[in-house]
């Protein structure tokens, strides 16, 4: 559906390398994410593949169409929501999705089925200028524009961002139920713990493709134990496991801190709790845990 | 008793009919880091404008670090340090014409600005970048520089506003690790994020839905209160109940 | 062709939902021809003016001091010949000066009719036009006393002379003037800011990705600007005929066939600039330093092109309003036809196909 070979992109004349070499391919029906930070060079992937920006190097095809020669087609036939909020504000909620109806040469009617779930949720305020709407509605308001004609690709790109929690997991249900009408989904985000609901994701930092797997796969590929550490003085215990010598790695994780040790050997957690309430620490609290997606990634990164 | 930086009293602010803060009441103690949470159109960005003294209250009342709201504004704009995700730095100004800039607003010394700033690039490892334009640094190193922008003339209580949006888990974390290290000096930290990790590494927590604010306590006792595993699920309880849907 | 009208729709929706632009789009126009048409042509107390009086019999002496009379006019001397008066017009110490040739009183007498002569300084055509009507007025007024004393009609002409600016650019000269400038200013600036704003907002993006012809985008942005324009040209034209007494000799046709074709000139052009920024800023600063000024500059409407240097003379032929003033002051002023202006019409012709040509050319279909 979506392939990439050793695509490239630079700017300001080849100074700035935002996308290195990277090459993945996302299979038909598929929900595929490409999880990294800002200026990771996910936006610029998407812009290539929606045949907005040319590669400066390798191949990239959508559909079996190359982005480059086959750019007419694959206007047709993909669906891209930029990062940025990208409808008109002062337009209403119906005049949007007409226009961008309109504009892929289709009426509302004719694919309501596709967006009915989502529309119904914003239906209320079909009047209200999109300049209005808040964030959440606005990016349901988006979905549906970039899905009235029916697209077989969807790109969303950084649909969550700015996004508070709650939307966010309507959001994903969502696509979820766009992925079982058969929609291949490219989507991409800087929150880590949105990758467990894709199916495949690409890691991607500074402009390369760090691991490609499923989630599940990507975690169980974490090289060595992990466990998290607490005690009542958090930051004082960040500092001292930094100073341990069988601490591999340390970093701070929500309530608890995540390590991993040089050597795997059985009598590792004890040794260190000892250390630990040897430094001062009081309750100490120790587990093995499996790693999340953001693990792995501070992981890949510090290779 | 802990010293109090941040006491409000029914902080009430309204835009015709609309209550965009709803009487909030709190109180932030001398070195804490306070995260200040909500979904979006909760009224987290009016309520800290008000706290920064950028806009002037309906009704109710403020001290930030001693100083009323409402007649010593510039008094707590000398006290405050700002830092928002969306503007902080100049992205055309080099890395060291920034912090020579904003010492300056600060009213630095010359030599205390030479100082800091030395210090600064110290800090960050910044030494090979300081001529470089802040606009081709990467986003986490433009966060961590703002920060410590926010940070020089020492003051009593520093506004961050998602600071670490769109950052990578490294660097978000070296992040994390300015904000101690600067909470360990007695700088009070009042924080907005998304990421509910990072709440976990707030002292205390407080909730806003609907303009009110819903809960503040620890984020143990919060996840103790509302029977959760982590804090994303207090957040999701609280938040979940929202009936404001316009920003 | 649905698709088109779509767009159009939606282009019309913002410029109705952007009150500020609107108001100031036609706000602009009625209070520069508003301005110029009467402010500058109130009343005009104790002018300076100066005789020479080569009669000194009953007749001029009358008329000289009812001239002296009147509020308007502050006698400054007589003069011995016409010598005098170059001189002084020359030093800025008068504004008119009225000449009566020997005989006055009694070609009046004789002939029934006698003529004076009236000259005024046009530099600033407004006061010279107000000023050569009071000394009509006056002289008038006169002509009636004696006719109700005598029962004879007498004629008294005024013979009128404009220094420096004979054709007397005035509130005539300007409307046409603004004219060009509104539509310059309306197509160029905002058509430019308008695709800009795409850009900005990411909705170019959008648009891009559709199967939406490119080229149709930036045609469907022209419409309503080319409309507006249109009525914004309206509006002036019934302004200046019936509030400022304009003639309006010519083809109505004609005058909007012309008009049309500078609006796709300056659309052109407009897209040329949207096609080299990304920011409404930028795009709003080249529009007008690119445009405004060389328009206010370089039409003729304020600053007239005959007495400029060499070099800004050449520069003035490539700014297209230049050649649309001309055409327009021919149509409205002249009531000349097209056989009388085909040569600036082709100009014309020239600069806007070679504008669109450039910026359809230069049009991105991707980003960057």
């Amino acid at each position: 559906m979506v392939t990439l070979q050793n695509i490239s992109k630079t700017y300001n004349k080849g100074a700035i390398k935002a996308v290195d070499q990277v090459s993945f391919k996302v299979k038909k029906g598929e929900l595929f994410g490409l999880i990294g930070p800002d200026g990771a060079g996910k936006t610029s992937i998407f812009r290539m593949l929606t045949t907005l920006l040319i590669p400066d190097g390798g191949v990239a095809s959508v559909n079996g169409l190359d982005v480059v020669t086959g750019y007419k087609e694959i206007r047709k036939q993909v669906g891209y929501m930029p990062g940025k909020f990208s409808l008109y504000q002062d337009l209403t909620v119906e005049e949007n999705l007409n226009f961008f109806a309109t504009l892929f040469n289709t009426t509302v009617q004719e694919n309501y089925d596709l967006i009915k779930e989502i529309y119904v949720q914003i239906e209320p305020f079909k009047t209200r200028r999109a300049g209005k709407l808040s964030g959440g509605m606005k990016q349901k308001l988006a979905l549906c524009c970039a899905l009235i004609h029916r697209p077989t690709v969807l790109f969303l790109d950084e649909p969550t961002t700015g996004v508070d929690t709650v939307s966010r997991k309507e959001f994903w249900d969502m696509l979820k139920r766009l992925k079982d009408q058969g929609i291949t989904i490219l989507v991409s985000t800087p929150y880590m713990d949105e990758a467990t609901l894709c199916e495949r994701i690409a890691l991607i930092q500074g402009g390369k493709i760090m691991s490609i797997d499923t989630p599940e796969a990507i975690i169980k590929s974490y090289p060595s134990p992990l466990f998290a550490v607490k005690s009542s003085k958090m930051s004082v215990l960040l500092e001292d496991l930094r100073k341990q010598d069988q601490v591999k790695s340390s970093f701070a994780f929500g309530e608890f801190h995540h390590l991993t040790f040089k050597e795997n050997l059985p009598e590792n957690q004890q040794s260190l709790l000892n250390d630990l309430e040897k430094l001062g620490h009081t309750c100490l609290e120790m587990k093995e845990i499996t790693p999340t997606i953001e693990d792995c990634f501070i992981q890949l990164m510090s290779h | 008793m802990k010293n109090v930086v941040i006491k409000t009293d029914k902080l009430t602010k309204k835009f015709g009919d609309f209550i965009a803060t709803d009487a909030i009441t709190f109180e932030v103690y001398e070195g804490e880091i306070f995260g200040f949470l909500g979904a979006n159109g909760a009224g987290k960005t009016t309520a800290m404008r008000m706290l920064c003294g950028l806009s002037i209250p309906t009704s109710g009342g403020a001290t930030i670090a001693g100083f009323d709201i409402y007649k010593e504004a510039e008094k707590i704009k000398a006290n405050i340090g700002y830092m928002s995700q969306k503007f902080s730095l100049y992205e055309d100004l080099t890395v060291i014409e920034n912090i020579r800039f904003f010492g300056g607003v600060y009213g630095l010394s010359d030599k205390e600005i030479k100082e800091k700033s030395d210090d600064l690039i110290d800090l960050l490892g910044l030494k090979e970048e300081s001529k470089k334009l802040v606009g081709s640094l990467p986003l986490g190193w433009k966060q961590k520089l703002a920060f410590s922008v926010a940070i020089i003339h020492d003051p009593k209580i520093v506004f961050l506003d998602e600071p670490t949006g769109g950052v990578d888990p490294v660097t978000r974390r070296q992040f994390w690790d300015l904000i101690y290290e600067a909470s360990n000096r007695g700088i009070t930290i009042f924080v907005t994020t998304h990421y509910m990790d990072e709440a976990e590494y707030c002292n205390r927590i407080s909730m806003m839905v609907d303009g009110e604010m819903k809960a503040l306590d620890t984020p143990t006792n919060l996840k103790k209160t509302y029977n959760a595993a982590s804090m994303d699920e207090v957040f999701f309880e609280l938040a979940r109940g929202a009936k404001r849907q316009a920003d | 062709m649905k698709q088109f009208f779509t767009f159009v729709k939606k282009e019309f929706y913002h410029v109705f939902r952007d009150r500020k632009t609107l108001l100031m789009l036609f706000g602009l126009p009625i209070a520069q021809i508003m301005l110029f048409g009467f402010a500058l042509t109130n009343e005009i107390k104790d002018s300076k003016i100066m005789v020479v009086d080569y009669a000194n019999d009953s007749a001029s002496k009358e008329i000289i001091q009812k001239l002296a009379a009147s509020d308007q006019f502050e006698l400054q001397k007589s003069l011995m010949s016409h010598r005098e008066i170059e001189a002084a017009f020359k030093q800025g110490i008068v504004n008119l000066a009225v000449v009566f040739p020997a005989n006055f009183n009694s070609d009046l007498l004789s002939q029934n009719s006698a003529q004076i002569q009236v000259i005024a300084d046009a530099s600033d055509p407004n006061k010279a036009n107000s000023l050569t009507n009071y000394v009509n007025n006056i002289v008038r007024d006169y002509q009636q006393e004696r006719v109700n004393e005598s029962q004879l009609p007498y004629q008294i002409q005024a013979e009128i002379r404009m220094l420096y600016n004979p054709e007397l650019k005035g509130a005539t000269n300007f409307v046409p003037g603004v004219m060009a400038l509104v539509l310059v200013l309306v197509c160029v600036l905002m058509t430019s800011i308008s695709i800009v704003r795409e850009k900005e907002n990411g909705t170019m993006e959008i648009l891009l990705v559709s199967p939406f012809n490119p080229f149709l985008v930036i045609i469907s942005k022209a419409v309503p600007y080319f409309v507006l324009s249109l009525i914004n040209l309206t509006v002036i034209l019934l302004l200046s005929i019936f509030l400022m007494e304009m003639p309006f000799e010519g083809s109505l046709l004609l005058f909007y066939a012309e008009s049309s074709l500078l609006i796709i000139a300056a659309l052109s052009l407009g897209l040329l600039i949207s096609n080299s920024t990304d920011s409404q800023q930028t795009a709003m600063l080249l529009a007008l330093m690119g445009m405004m000024i060389p328009t206010m500059l370089f039409t003729g409407f304020m600053f007239p092109i005959e007495n400029m240097p060499v070099p800004l003379r050449i520069i003035s032929n490539v700014v297209p309003s230049k050649w649309y003033y001309i055409i327009v002051k021919s149509i409205m002023i002249k009531g000349l036809g097209f056989s009388a202006i085909w040569k600036e019409t082709l100009v014309l012709v020239g600069m806007t196909a070679f504008f669109l040509f450039v910026s359809f050319k230069k049009f991105k279909i991707r980003l960057a």
